[in-house]
């Protein structure tokens, strides 16, 4: 197993726990991030995958243990500098998540007028750049969210996620509910907006396939209530190709030998 | 097993009373936190002018209605006791009075927690429910700031307002009924709606409205910020957001008659009544 090493991690969770009511979804979770590696969470449903990732935006807090964002810890930061450090991260949420009250346009000027951007023209320039970087014609921005596809949704939740430059993107489920052509081309923008602009992505995702053409490196949740209290949450940590040639018996029954072969092409 | 069924009536009055506390102190966490953020500003134009068309214009209609029916059933429910005693010529009174400082407010306040407030909490809830105030976060803003100030503040500048119109038109639509189909003198009917109902009376009402309009805002948008998941779970947050404020409005009405007759007592000692006042 791998574990990503750099000076500084964009992202580091040390013992993060999280427990709903007397559900624990997260216990004990130990996880660091290196800037600039494209990493993708697996797991069967409930394994907190997605919680984690909520927690790592903080759109979820921890029950205990210590989150950093760039070295610094989160739970030491005052609100406004949480807020200012969150407008470094952008997430595409599973269902795009776009405002239905809001044209296309004001979705992905939302963040920028929020962060205080008042200048008009500046606005409509990076609205219309971002939504051509994620390959949508700019006279879709005066539509609404419900007058669109749900892959073209998907990419509005990007373009809107990209409008603020950030450093670490977040992909919940990226191609879940999309067809083979659709998931390939969100594919291929996370994989474009990592090349272009250097971002570290964080993925969760069931779809391997994803796994095969975006990640540097796999982690594997399992649920914690199948799992002994001594037992590490995270079950496996390493490349596509690592992760094909294990011989653990959870890994092994999550990945199924038919993908088997394709990770290892990766 | 006798033991058990001793017990069981004292554990769900055990979680009853625990969800209650649980209840009111999430309300008061959220309160202060509108409250908190009511001092960081005004909410920006194009998004409180949307929201108090949505509140405002669009209730008027339901207004109307509620306070024209308030007013006539007023006035054929008090025709005939007032008639007995011969004192059908102050209906005027009773019935602005009880327009204004009562029913007005109170009726009002009601219907506008079923169009207004459960629109907002299925409307709130919907987003919780689409990530769309997690997406909020995301993008750097304050989802209680950006959603539910505006929605707070139209709530209390409009239900005041829009309980005014009820008013009025409650006390027309009770003096065309009166005067015109049951023969009350006109004169008479506006003379002691005059004499009996006062400025306090007035400020008593929209004082109330003012309660009832924080308190349907409160309860609604802490209802859809808490909604459960699925179309269940909107449906849940829109009817609880009804039932709790239907509860406020009644429980904030008692409390400010008590404490705003006392004040008027204390005040005027010597204040008379539509009854015996005005005699001679």
């Amino acid at each position: 197993m791998t574990q990503s090493s750099s000076i500084v991690p964009a992202m580091k969770l040390s013992g993060i726990s999280c427990v709903f009511g007397t559900q624990k979804v997260l216990w004990d979770v130990d996880l660091s991030i290196a800037s600039g590696e494209t990493v993708v969470i697996v797991g069967e449903s409930g394994c907190g995958k997605s919680v984690t990732m909520k927690v790592m935006m903080q759109l979820i807090p921890q029950t205990s243990g210590e989150l950093k964002w760039f070295g610094q810890d989160v739970g030491s930061m005052k609100p406004k500098q949480v807020l200012a450090n969150r407008l470094r991260l952008g997430y595409l949420f599973q269902g795009a998540a776009l405002f239905d009250s809001l044209t296309i346009f004001e979705n992905v000027a939302f963040g920028l007028r929020h962060a205080g951007e008042t200048d008009e023209d500046l606005i409509e320039q990076t609205v219309i750049g971002r939504l051509t970087e994620v390959g949508l014609s700019a006279d879709i921005r005066f539509k609404r969210p419900s007058e669109i596809s749900g892959g073209m949704q998907k990419r509005v939740g990007l373009a809107r996620a990209l409008a603020l430059g950030p450093d670490v993107m977040f992909y919940d489920e990226p191609t879940t509910g999309l067809d083979p052509v659709n998931s390939r081309r969100i594919d291929d923008l996370i994989d474009s907006v990592r090349q272009s602009r250097g971002v570290t992505g964080i993925i969760v995702t069931h779809d391997l396939r994803t796994v095969q053409r975006v990640a540097d490196r796999v982690v594997m949740f399992y649920p914690r209530a199948k799992l002994d209290d001594s037992e590490s949450q995270v079950i496996f940590d390493g490349s596509p190709s690592e992760l094909a040639e294990s011989n653990d018996p959870k890994v092994r029954e999550y990945i199924g030998d038919e993908l088997t072969s394709g990770l290892l092409a990766a | 097993m006798a033991g058990l069924s001793i017990t069981r009536p004292i554990s769900a009055l055990g979680q009853l009373t625990s969800s209650f506390v649980n209840g009111v102190g999430e309300l008061t966490l959220f309160a202060t936190g509108i409250f908190k953020r009511l001092r960081g500003g005004m909410p920006r134009r194009h998004v409180l002018i949307p929201i108090l068309h949505e509140i405002g214009v669009r209730s008027v209609p339901v207004i109307l209605v509620t306070g024209a029916f308030i007013g006539m059933v007023l006035a054929v429910q008090t025709y005939q006791q007032f008639k007995l005693m011969h004192m059908e010529t102050r209906m005027g009174a009773i019935i602005t009075m009880t327009l204004v400082a009562e029913l007005g407010p109170v009726l009002a306040a009601t219907m506008l927690a079923g169009r207004v407030g459960s629109a907002m909490a299925a409307e709130l809830g919907t987003m919780r429910v689409t990530e769309q105030i997690h997406a909020i976060t995301a993008l750097g803003a304050d989802p209680v700031r950006y959603l539910v100030v505006p929605r707070f503040l139209a709530c209390v500048i409009l239900i005041p307002m829009l309980t005014a119109i009820a008013d009025a038109i409650g006390i027309f639509s009770g003096w065309l009924f009166s005067c015109v189909v049951l023969g009350v003198n006109s004169f008479q009917y506006w003379q002691f709606a005059e004499q009996f109902v006062t400025g306090w009376d007035v400020m008593a009402g929209l004082t109330k409205s003012v309660l009832f309009g924080c308190g349907i805002a409160i309860i609604a948008c802490q209802q859809g910020f808490q909604c459960g998941a699925g179309a269940e779970g909107v449906g849940r947050a829109a009817t609880q957001s009804f039932v709790l404020s239907f509860i406020a409005i009644l429980g904030l009405d008692f409390l400010l008659n008590v404490v705003l007759n006392t004040t008027y007592y204390m005040i005027w000692p010597q204040a008379v009544s539509i009854a015996t006042g005005g005699l001679g």
